[in-house]
């Protein structure tokens, strides 16, 4: 993957909702977790990540509440609705699908 | 559960849009803070790392508009700035838009004024009626003839009897009576309608009933009327206490039992119908006898009411079953005859029959005033997007996307035909009542109104999508094609690039010039049809004799009455100075009531074994044939020996004669009319009896004084006009009856012109909408010959500077516009050929390819594209040579 913000719509999205399966989380924390999990390769700009999130709230997959964050200061945490959650299980398998296939691919070819 | 998360959502982004905004705002300063305070932590000093995380989100707005569109309200935000703005931009040039809107109102109200006349005559011509979309014309049909017929009373009843498939069969008939006596003798016209006739058509009287089901029957048993609203008001002064009074009525005093409600006009198109009658009173209403117990006496014009649900030709197999059974029940008096189920607007027995043709030509008409309205409007819109190219390139070079300009200028054409359709509408609705002002009056009130109701509303506004879609789509391809940076570099000038402009300005106005050159050749073509009905001949003269009618059968007068004052009458008439000769006819040529028809026999003619030869005949006195000047062949004149006494004798014409006679002379010959035989004394020449437009057809005379009459026309040959013959024939027909008046006197040319009424409407319109898209398509020429010579000046300045005469300018810019004129002629003439075959029976003794027509199209069409770029040729020749060149 070259530049960060090269990454798919569909992929940012399916890593939006499976760290949101851990716990709701404000846009920040989803970026940063995102940027530790896959050890820095994936830098998720907030010129994708809010409009991702924007377009998933407005879809029903997600839903948002203020809070306070970890330093006290007012943060909006997005969470997984239980529709979004079925969702993420039918992208999960749908991806799991195709890289295997493109593995495959990469491997025989 | 999602449903519910995504429509609280979106209804919340979309009322409390501010709010949203402002939680937008905070989101992202919390994210920038973090950021910030991530940064700090890796050493950074503060105000470096703030800069580094401004920097890593790009542009601010963009990025705020981006979450604000995956809002996914901000398409109806974006409609309200469009909306916003376009009025504003209207309203900067009012000029332009009065313009435009002017010239799509012409467009959209002139389509709207069509589907309500279409609505309100064809489609759903009787308001009041409920449900007329299960309303069907039940019309008799007799094999070997062409055309529809009348059917009989019993026939109507067996129909009523055995029709499952419909809700209700009902009969009516037109009849006219004359109610003020006095000096003047009003004619009103009403039906005889069978009992379940309100029922059927859903119109509950204001006050009293409307016929119960024995008033169909009992001869003459039931003088009980139900009267109009306005008859109500105008008569009787709206008397609340009118059920239960008299009224006299063809010499009976009726019963009045009902009054129906305003706007209830009866079911006709045509006439507005003043009173009702109970089907058992046809033989005092209707002046050719008692009609009730006789299966060949065909006069009704009925209707059939639909079961919901139930298709019209599911309706159509069922009655044409029964009508099969009637044949072989009654072969005497039902062989050949069968019936025929009719949607509304192809009824045979009313103003429907005019106005169909007409109509459809009409609406061909609209559409294409409407195309070159669009044109005109896209035209002016071209030349501001032009002025505006500046405005658009800015907002494409700060991120505007391209489909968001498109749609800013959609908004914008459609604000202007929103003002357009409400305007168009109100023309519409001013000119409801046009088609009766159009035709030849008949000296009877008359009912031709448009309808706008949902239908013309949705129709309207469809078609004024539509039109923005066509002219709105044409900017919108020409900005575009902007060029950002060639737009930028130059600061005036080819932007858009003006030979590509020009090329659609062209097209355009070559569109308009072809369209408008097939309006004016059509409506050449009705103009010499409509000059050539005027002068054509009838085969009977229409020269000096004028016409009216003493109605006796309205004043009640039995048949030796009415004999005996026909006999003086016609005496005192003809000793009047100046009158040359006098004769009665039971029918008026060229009137709307119908001609006597009946089954003939003839010596050695033998018909198809299925059909029933029927011949129309008219009861005339003698001189009829001198005083319409009808040419005898062979033969002799009816004369008053002529009578009861005397041997049936009968007088055909020509075409008869070739029929049934084989071309021999027939004198001396039997003639069978239904059951009579007749001697046959003459033979004159073929006419026309009810229109100019009828094939030739067979038809002969009998003495009125062997088939007496009660109603008859009076025709009077005489140098006088009918002015003066009005007060002198009132005061004969005074001075033998001082209760009667004669109907108005009119010349037989008036009658004649009263038939015409479906090209008098078919030339006004066509020369009306004709001359409008003239004028719009000289605009359009003018538009873009003036904007030719503008965008040309530094060549015309060169030309000047060469040593171009003025005059050799005057030229150049007149043939430039007279050969884009002369490109859409072409265009519109070969188009013209193919279509105006679709004129069809409108055209009377003229070929739809008649070069005299196309001739003067094409003189108007060019003179007017003379006068349309000579303003701008002009301007061209006073270009200043020194002013063009330095400009650049």
């Amino acid at each position: 993957m070259g530049k960060p913000t090269d990454l798919v719509q569909g992929t940012l999205d399916l890593l939006i909702l499976k760290t949101l399966a851990l716990q709701p989380m404000h846009g920040w924390g989803i970026a940063q977790r995102i940027r530790q999990v896959s050890n820095e390769v994936l830098q998720v700009n907030q010129g994708a990540l809010y409009p991702a999130l924007y377009r998933l709230e407005q879809q029903g997959w997600i839903q948002s509440k203020w809070g306070e964050s970890e330093n006290n200061r007012r943060a909006k945490y997005y969470s997984l609705t239980r529709d979004g959650g079925k969702y993420l299980r039918q992208q999960e398998a749908q991806w799991n699908r195709l890289s295997g296939a493109i593995d495959l691919v990469l491997e025989t070819a | 559960m999602r449903l519910f998360h995504k429509l609280r959502h979106r209804l919340r982004s979309l009322l409390q849009k501010e709010q949203a905004d402002g939680e937008l705002s905070d989101e992202f300063q919390f994210h920038l803070q973090c950021q910030i305070n991530e940064l700090i932590a890796e050493g950074v000093s503060p105000d470096e790392a703030r800069y580094a995380a401004l920097r890593s989100i790009g542009g601010l707005e963009q990025f705020k508009q981006e979450c604000r569109d995956m809002r996914s309200v901000s398409f109806i935000e974006h409609i309200q700035q469009d909306l916003r703005f376009g009025f504003r931009m209207l309203a900067r040039s009012p000029g332009f838009s009065l313009l435009a809107i002017l010239c799509l109102t012409v467009g959209i109200g002139a389509n709207a004024a069509v589907f309500s006349w279409i609505e309100g005559t064809l489609f759903r011509p009787y308001p009041r009626v409920a449900h007329q979309e299960r309303l069907l014309v039940l019309a008799g049909t007799a094999r070997g003839t062409p055309g529809y017929d009348e059917v009989s009373w019993p026939d109507f009843l067996d129909f009523q009897k055995s029709c499952t498939l419909a809700e209700a069969v009902v009969a009516e008939k037109i009849v006219g009576t004359t109610l003020s006596i006095g000096d003047r003798a009003e004619r009103t016209t009403g039906s005889i309608v069978s009992a379940n006739y309100f029922d059927a058509m859903g119109v509950r009287p204001v006050l009293g009933r409307g016929f119960t089901p024995d008033e169909d029957s009992g001869r003459n048993a039931h003088p009980v009327v139900v009267i109009s609203y306005q008859m109500w008001q105008d008569r009787f002064r709206g008397d609340p206490a009118i059920i239960g009074k008299t009224q006299m009525m063809n010499g009976l005093p009726h019963t009045i039992v009902g009054v129906t409600p305003d706007g209830f006009y009866g079911t006709f198109v045509g006439y507005p119908f003043q009173f009702w009658v109970p089907a058992s009173m046809q033989e005092k209403f209707d002046s050719t006898g008692y009609k009730l117990e006789d299966r060949d006496a065909r006069w009704i014009e009925g209707f059939v009411r639909l079961k919901p649900g139930v298709t019209a030709a599911q309706a159509q197999a069922e009655i044409a079953g029964v009508a099969s059974r009637l044949e072989l029940a009654y072969p005497e008096t039902n062989r050949g005859r069968g019936i025929k189920l009719l949607p509304l607007w192809q009824s045979p027995f009313n103003g429907a029959e005019i106005l169909l043709p007409t109509l459809g030509i009409a609406l061909a008409v609209v559409v294409f005033v409407l195309l070159i309205a669009c044109a005109n409007v896209g035209n002016l819109m071209l030349v501001r997007s032009f002025a505006r190219r500046h405005e658009m390139t800015i907002r494409l070079a700060i991120g505007a996307d391209r489909r968001r300009l498109l749609k800013q200028l959609l908004t914008e054409g459609l604000i202007l035909s929103t003002f357009a359709a409400v305007g168009g509408l109100l023309v519409a609705n001013w000119c409801r009542n046009a088609l009766v002002r159009i035709i030849p009056p008949r000296g009877v009130q008359m009912r031709m109104a448009g309808d706008i109701d949902w239908r013309v509303l949705a129709l309207s506004a469809a078609v004024c999508l539509i039109s923005t879609l066509l002219f709105g789509l044409v900017p919108a391809i020409q900005s575009s094609k902007v060029d950002l940076a060639g737009a930028l570099k130059s600061e005036s000038g080819g932007v858009v690039s003006g030979r590509h402009g020009s090329r659609i300005r062209s097209t355009l106005v070559l569109l308009q010039v072809a369209l408008s050159f097939i309006l004016l050749v059509a409506a050449g073509l009705l103009i010499q049809s409509l000059q050539r009905i005027r002068t054509a001949s009838p085969g009977f003269s229409t020269q000096g004799v004028v016409l009216t009618a003493v109605n006796l059968f309205a004043a009640g007068y039995d048949a030796p009455r009415a004999r005996n004052f026909q006999d003086q009458l016609m005496d005192r008439v003809q000793s009047l100075s100046g009158v040359e000769s006098a004769a009665y006819g039971r029918i008026t040529p060229f009137s709307y009531r119908t001609y006597s028809s009946a089954p003939i026999e003839v010596d050695g003619y033998e018909a198809p074994p299925d059909q029933e030869p029927t011949v129309e005949y008219n009861e005339v006195s003698p001189a009829y044939f001198e005083t319409l000047r009808i040419p005898f062949v062979s033969g002799r004149d009816f004369s008053r020996a002529d009578d009861e006494a005397a041997p049936p004798v009968a007088i055909v014409n020509e075409t008869m004669v070739a029929k049934y006679w084989r071309g021999e002379n027939p004198i001396g010959k039997r003639l069978k009319v239904k059951d009579r035989w007749m001697q046959v004394v003459g033979v004159v020449k073929t006419a026309k009896y009810a229109n100019l437009l009828e094939p030739e057809k067979p038809f002969f005379y009998v003495p009125l004084r062997q088939n007496p009459s009660t109603q008859v026309g009076l025709f009077v040959r005489t140098p006088q006009g009918p002015e003066t013959m009005a007060p002198q024939l009132a005061h004969e027909v005074h001075a033998l009856d001082p209760d009667l008046a004669p109907y108005e006197v009119i010349t037989m040319r008036e009658q004649i012109d009263r038939t015409t009424s479906s090209q008098h409407i078919a030339v006004t319109l066509l020369t009306g909408f004709g001359g409008l898209a003239l004028l719009l398509a000289g605009i359009g020429l003018y538009g873009v010959m003036s904007y030719a010579v503008s965008q040309s000046t530094r060549e015309l300045g060169l030309r000047m500077a060469l040593g171009a005469a003025p005059s050799h300018l005057l030229r150049l810019v007149m043939s430039r516009g007279v050969t884009l004129t002369a490109g859409g002629i072409a265009v519109g003439a070969s188009a013209a050929l193919l279509l105006t075959r679709l004129l069809g029976y409108l055209l009377y003794k003229v070929s739809p390819r008649d070069p005299l027509s196309f001739a003067l199209a094409f003189a108007v069409m060019i003179v007017v594209a003379m006068a349309a770029s000579l303003v701008p040729a002009w301007r061209a020749t006073k270009t200043d040579p020194v002013r063009a060149l330095r400009s650049e």
